[in-house]
């Protein structure tokens, strides 16, 4: 028998995320944010900033960026490119939401532990 | 022969569906229509203005009965039908009527959405969607008082503005924070609400209904927190669901709704549907302007027209409430490929917003004027071009060179009692006169004649606003600051005004004063947060997600996204039990570093977020709270160990210390606030350089304040010296009231000294006792609602959320 593999990995439901807030996804080798604008749009970025690897989920969510909490880098979160004088890209993670379910295409074979 | 067309189904999309296809083809179709409601075929958008009074039934019918008999249409009221059968191309109705079709048109609606809380059955509660539900309102409200409507959308503004207008009393229960928040941003959201809460309804926003009370009539409803509100009836507008049953029970493709194709056939090409019922590309609508092209695409096929696809909607949303002004179009959500225009005039209450995406209107929210609401949503359907046009797009199609904004309305609007000058009392209309009658051109001359602005300067910005507005162009300001690139406004003149014009939210701030973003940025809104909750204790609600992470989760961020925990150790005394705890916590949770502060206390050092509220319980549990070693507020009082052990020692520092740390602690101030108590001038707490100092002397208590020993290194000034302990806390709390309501955010209080002057501050505290005093009882008052441990509220379960991952993955074992 074989098991085919879903691309598309359910990490909860849009109200497990406050509005202008972040969570994080945590897995093997990877920690991604999973964001959620004032307007409920959701982004998924790598938890991580391109300058000294800050953990962007615990930054301020404000007009579809993140600002860093170690060093105020600004991210745009669609894009994952950083915003302003500084340069960077953070890696970005496709994310569809569906009936309030947030889905992920995190790109390898995950099974939800928690 | 003509072919026989059968429609279930009498509401608006049959109705614009039958009315296109007779035009086209008067004498193709047969055709038979069986309704569920004993009725013709009304303008249901238009049932608000039945409830309100403003609109009889009569005037809203689409159809009277002799517009069937005209166009030999046979219908069948009140003629629910139960079963399709596709085989034989039959239907069957409840009463046995059994009538055969070559196509079926399915129209079977929606059905509001009951919340299945305790006590929904019983009598008095209701939906909303049909005249049935308009006439039980109207009966009500003819006898009973308490109207209780459950849903801050569209329907259930509409059906609250109806009741409130026949003379019932009206709350509106709304589980998210702001209101139509699927149409809305928060911005016009809050607009609104102000409008609705302005005529008289309730408006109870995060309100999570959890049982109808009522002993087979309705006679409350009870909310999570236990809020208990009296109703004689209530209303459940939380939504629609399409009706699909009847078509599922047939075997037709069903999801949400009923499935059909760009041709609104669905999966047997004998049947389509239309209306609230189908489901198109995914997406199932509950307005009309969807409903009416869906028709046109229909009419057109029955009629052997080549018809153009259906190719879904993009709709618009406008409230039916008589005085509200409010328009709403397609995708308003930020994302940073997207660009805004937003236009505010406090004022008048107008808010606009167009959402860009490469030079096209995606979006459009209006509020208080909608005037130009169709011309946007053209542009946005036609993806027009607007790059040429942008610089006066939002002022409309008849722009033609209007006035620029006014920097000076916010002002402008306040009335002449508004005060200006806090420090003072000195009121707009003072100053006016003032600059009127004696020709003052300066802020120097207005302080001197008025003495507006002539103690801790904040209001500055205003006067020289003030006189802009009395003098024009002949008065040059000099240039302000402003907080960010979201305003105009200075610090100063932001905190004036929040208390002039008593704003008491960051959406409600950000309207009233022209904010030019529509969610502020990452340097505004800690600012506008620590502002409302400096000027608003115990009124304003403090909002999480505009704190920065470290007060956002009452713990350090460190370099490598761990925290660092510091229990308070007041006046920095502890116990072998506290450190007992604090060696227990640190091998249970592997902590890696404990270290001694510079402040007198011991810094637990990488804890993971998820370890957080677990390390505090066990503090709690040993008497221990929280440092606030993150907050913008108090920090620690450092002390020596005064007459209780040293030789060379003239008061109790240590106990002054912890007097002082005990009242002091909790407050959010500006910037950190750090103290020392020394117990003579050898000064082996270090007080000379801290925000505030005592030097204990003989004779009593040296006050000290605006030192640092920062990035800048500055030696304090001496405020005072008191006679007793009890002197030293009024004074010392005096100082950091008002530095909480003098200090521009993140402005240490020997910054806030050097910008207003020692003097002004000696002046305020030593030389007006009554100010001293009343200022010192504004701190205490605000320190009740500020005193609470942040952890054990954490240990307890707030914001749990914040601190557990959303979820955990491995990879996947090896499929067999």
């Amino acid at each position: 028998m074989s098991t085919s593999v879903e691309r598309w990995i359910v990490v909860g439901h849009l109200n497990d995320i406050t509005r202008r807030g972040s969570r994080c996804i945590k897995g093997p080798k990877f920690s991604i944010a999973v964001f959620r604008t004032a307007d409920d749009q959701i982004y998924a970025i790598e938890d991580r900033c391109p300058h000294k690897n800050g953990p962007l989920s615990q930054g301020i969510v404000h007009d579809g960026c993140v600002t860093c909490p170690l060093h105020n880098w600004i991210i745009n979160l669609q894009s994952g490119e950083v915003v302003g004088e500084d340069e960077g890209k953070v890696r970005t993670v496709p994310v569809r939401l569906e009936n309030g379910m947030i889905m992920l295409d995190i790109g390898m074979p995950l099974t939800r532990v928690a | 022969m003509k072919k026989k067309l059968i429609v279930i189904g009498n509401g608006m999309a049959p109705g614009r569906v039958l009315t296109s296809l007779l035009e086209k083809q008067p004498d193709t179709y047969d055709i038979t229509i069986f309704n569920a409601e004993p009725r013709t075929n009304y303008d249901r958008i238009m049932l608000s203005p039945v409830l309100s009074g403003e609109k009889s039934f009569d005037d809203i019918i689409i159809h009277d009965d002799g517009w069937y008999d005209t166009h030999g249409i046979k219908l069948y009221k009140g003629a629910r039908v139960k079963e399709i059968d596709r085989g034989n191309k039959t239907v069957t109705t409840e009463s046995g009527v059994v009538a055969a079709y070559d196509h079926l048109l399915i129209a079977t609606g929606s059905n509001p959405v009951i919340i299945p809380v305790p006590g929904h059955q019983n009598r008095g509660v209701l939906t909303y969607r049909d005249l049935d539900d308009v006439n039980a309102m109207l009966a009500a409200a003819k006898s009973k008082k308490n109207a209780v409507v459950i849903g801050g959308g569209l329907l259930g503004l509409e059906a609250a503005a109806g009741l409130h207008a026949q003379g019932m009393n009206v709350t509106v229960l709304h589980l998210m924070p702001t209101l139509m928040e699927r149409q809305l941003d928060p911005a016009a959201g809050y607009l609104l609400e102000k409008s609705i809460a302005d005529r008289g309804i309730d408006i109870i926003t995060r309100a999570n209904t959890h049982e109808i009370l009522g002993d087979g009539e309705v006679r409350a409803v009870m909310l999570d927190d236990g809020t208990k509100l009296p109703a004689d009836i209530v209303v459940m507008a939380v939504g629609i669901r399409p009706s699909a049953d009847l078509a599922k029970s047939c075997g037709l493709k069903v999801n949400r709704g009923i499935i059909v194709n760009d041709q609104m056939l669905t999966s047997d090409p004998s049947i389509s549907a239309v209306g609230e019922c189908v489901e198109h590309r995914g997406q199932c609508y509950g307005l009309v302007a969807p409903l009416y092209e869906m028709a046109r695409v229909i009419a057109a096929r029955l009629a052997d027209e080549v018809a153009a696809d259906y190719t879904g909607s993009v709709t618009s949303t406008k409230l039916k409430v008589t005085g509200i002004n409010l328009f709403s179009a397609g995708d308003f959500g930020e994302a940073p490929d997207r660009d805004e225009i937003v236009y505010r005039d406090a004022m008048r209450g107008i808010y606009k917003r167009l959402v860009l995406k490469e030079d096209r209107i995606i979006g459009t929210v209006l509020y208080g004027d909608t005037h130009d609401g169709a011309w946007f949503f053209q542009l946005q359907k036609d993806h027009t071009d607007i790059s040429d046009m942008r610089e006066t797009l939002i002022f409309g199609p008849s722009y033609a060179g209007g006035e620029p904004l006014n920097p000076t309305a916010a002002v402008a609007a306040l009335p002449l009692d508004a005060e200006i000058c806090g420090c003072n009392g000195i009121s707009k209309g003072t100053i006016l006169d003032g600059i009127k009658n004696n020709d003052l051109t300066s802020v120097e001359d207005v302080r001197a004649c008025t003495k507006a602005s002539a103690s801790c300067g904040s209001c500055t910005g205003l006067v020289e606003q003030l006189l802009t507005l009395t003098l024009g162009d002949e008065f040059q300001p000099d240039a302000v600051q402003p907080m960010c690139a979201c305003t105009n406004l200075g610090h100063d003149d932001v905190r004036r005004l929040i208390l002039a014009k008593e704003l008491k939210s960051i959406p409600q701030l950000m309207q009233d004063l022209e904010w030019k973003t529509s969610c502020g940025c990452a340097k505004c809104r800690p600012a506008l947060n620590y502002y409302l909750l400096a000027d608003w204790p115990g009124d304003y609600q403090n909002d999480n997600q505009s704190r920065f992470i470290n007060e956002r989760v009452h713990a350090n961020i460190q370099k490598d996204g761990t925290y660092s925990v510091v229990p308070r150790m007041y006046g920095g005394m502890t116990t072998p039990d506290e450190l007992r705890a604090i060696a227990n916590v640190a091998d249970k949770f592997k902590i890696p570093s404990v270290k001694v502060t510079g402040g007198q206390r011991i810094d637990l050092l990488g804890v993971q977020k998820e370890d957080l509220p677990a390390v505090w319980a066990d503090l709690n549990a040993a008497g221990l709270v929280s440092g606030h070693a993150y907050a913008k507020g108090l920090r620690t009082v450092k002390t020596c160990v005064g007459t209780d052990w040293c030789r060379f020692g003239t008061q109790d520092s240590t106990g002054l210390g912890i007097r002082l740390e005990k009242m002091l602690w909790g407050a959010w101030t500006p910037h950190k606030v750090k103290l020392a108590v020394s117990g003579c001038p050898r000064n082996c707490a270090e007080a000379t350089c801290k925000d505030i100092g005592i030097i204990c002397v003989d004779r009593g208590y040296e006050i000290h304040f605006a030192g640092a020993a920062g990035m800048h290194l500055k030696e304090t000034e001496v405020l005072s010296t008191v006679d007793t302990e009890d002197d030293a806390l009024i004074y010392c709390g005096a100082i950091v009231q008002l530095y909480r309501e003098q200090g521009r955010y993140l402005e240490r209080i020997y910054k806030w000294a050097e910008r207003v002057g020692v003097e002004s501050i000696r002046d305020q505290i030593v030389n007006d006792p009554e100010r001293r005093d009343k200022a010192f009882r504004r701190f205490l008052y605000s320190q009740q609602f500020a005193q609470v441990d942040p952890w054990a509220e954490r240990v307890a379960g707030k914001d749990w959320r914040e601190f557990a991952p959303m979820a955990n993955f491995s990879m996947l074992e090896a499929a067999e």
